[in-house]
């Protein structure tokens, strides 16, 4: 494949991606179901996946108006479930910043976690990608899974409820993120952040609104960080 | 049931205004601007810093089994890892994740 062709890129781009198809579509088949038994009709249930694209933060949302929570709670909580997405803008600046305003307002729009992680390994692998190639691939790894996550939440909220528990429907996105995680283990700054991630993540797990997380991967930043300078010092 | 459909819709619309603009904020405000190397180091760490982090309570008290350990979800999650980890595939670690999850399911009833 010839990555730096804006077209091969995109088709690149689409074929990487194309696995999540197996987590997004029960992901979002679940949402749709979630989302019709909390009473939302389907113009509501569809607005909100595509205005938000974000199933871990729809859910707190939808749980937490079932919850009669005030509405200010309500969106703090879910928008700090989404607060991770502040950092995948930060990690895609180096990578993407230099596109036009315009372009970069459309990918903001789609950065959900998959398209972000499966970018950003290609970006780090193959640094002389030009620009075009890059948004190429940005959007290729889209164009599978965003009408896919609309397709599956219409699909749930008009099915309803027929899906039966065995599915184990909830534990589809962490084997995506933790499948999306595993190839980077070899290298062993990773390994250590990943690690520090997941023990701060689980000691925090009771700070209120999701912060803990935000904490957790702050941490882990850092550690990654600090263990590849010492792994670059040791081998000066 | 949700009745309040006022509600509903100022959390749909404000909801999907902030997520936006999360995701927005660094590659909008900074934009083309260069970022210091101590800057760069960090950033290359935050898929790993964050999706772990996400997933690891999920996989150790899970919502559907009343958040008890269950050897069925975290004998799918470690053959999730330990394929993605040995043969550098995430397609191989999201099919062997799922035939766990429905195998050891179907095994252990």
């Amino acid at each position: 494949m010839h990555i730096t062709n804006p077209k091969s890129a995109y088709l690149t781009g689409i074929r990487d991606a194309s696995p999540f198809i197996l987590v997004v579509v029960p992901f979002g088949l679940l949402f749709g179901v979630v989302a019709t038994e909390a009473g939302l009709d389907l113009l509501e249930t569809m607005t909100m996946t595509v205005l938000v694209i974000a199933g871990a933060a729809q859910f707190t949302a939808i749980a937490l108006m079932l919850d009669h929570a005030p509405v200010f709670i309500v969106l703090l909580t879910a928008l700090a479930v989404n607060l991770r997405m502040a950092m995948y803008s930060a990690a895609m600046v180096p990578h993407l910043g230099k596109a036009s305003l315009r372009m970069r307002l459309l990918l903001a729009y789609f950065m959900v976690d998959q398209s972000f992680a499966v970018s950003i390994r290609k970006y780090e692998a193959r640094p002389d990608m030009p620009m075009p190639a890059r948004i190429g691939y940005f959007l290729g790894t889209c164009s599978p899974l965003v009408p896919m996550w609309y397709l599956s939440s219409y699909i749930g909220a008009v099915a309803g409820s027929a899906i039966p528990p065995e599915f184990s429907l909830d534990f589809a996105i962490p084997i995506c993120f933790i499948a999306l995680s595993a190839p980077a283990m070899r290298r062993p700054q990773y390994f250590v952040a990943a690690c520090v991630s997941i023990v701060a993540a689980l000691a925090l797990v009771w700070v209120p609104y999701n912060l803990g997380l935000i904490g957790a991967a702050i941490l882990a930043m850092v550690a990654g960080a600090q263990t590849e300078m010492w792994l670059e010092r040791r081998a000066a | 049931m949700i009745t309040d459909k006022t509600t509903l819709w100022l959390v749909i619309v404000i909801l999907g205004i902030g997520t936006f603009l999360i995701r927005f904020s660094f590659l909008g405000i900074i934009g083309a601007r260069e970022l210091p190397d101590w800057v760069l180091r960090h950033l290359r760490f935050v898929a790993v810093a964050v999706l772990p982090g996400l997933i690891a309570p999920l996989v150790v008290w899970p919502d559907a089994t009343g958040g008890q350990i269950d050897p069925v979800r975290m004998g799918a999650a470690l053959v999730a890892f330990a394929v993605g980890m040995w043969w550098q595939s995430v397609l191989g670690a999201v099919f062997g994740g799922m035939v766990t999850l429905y195998g050891l399911q179907f095994l252990l009833g």
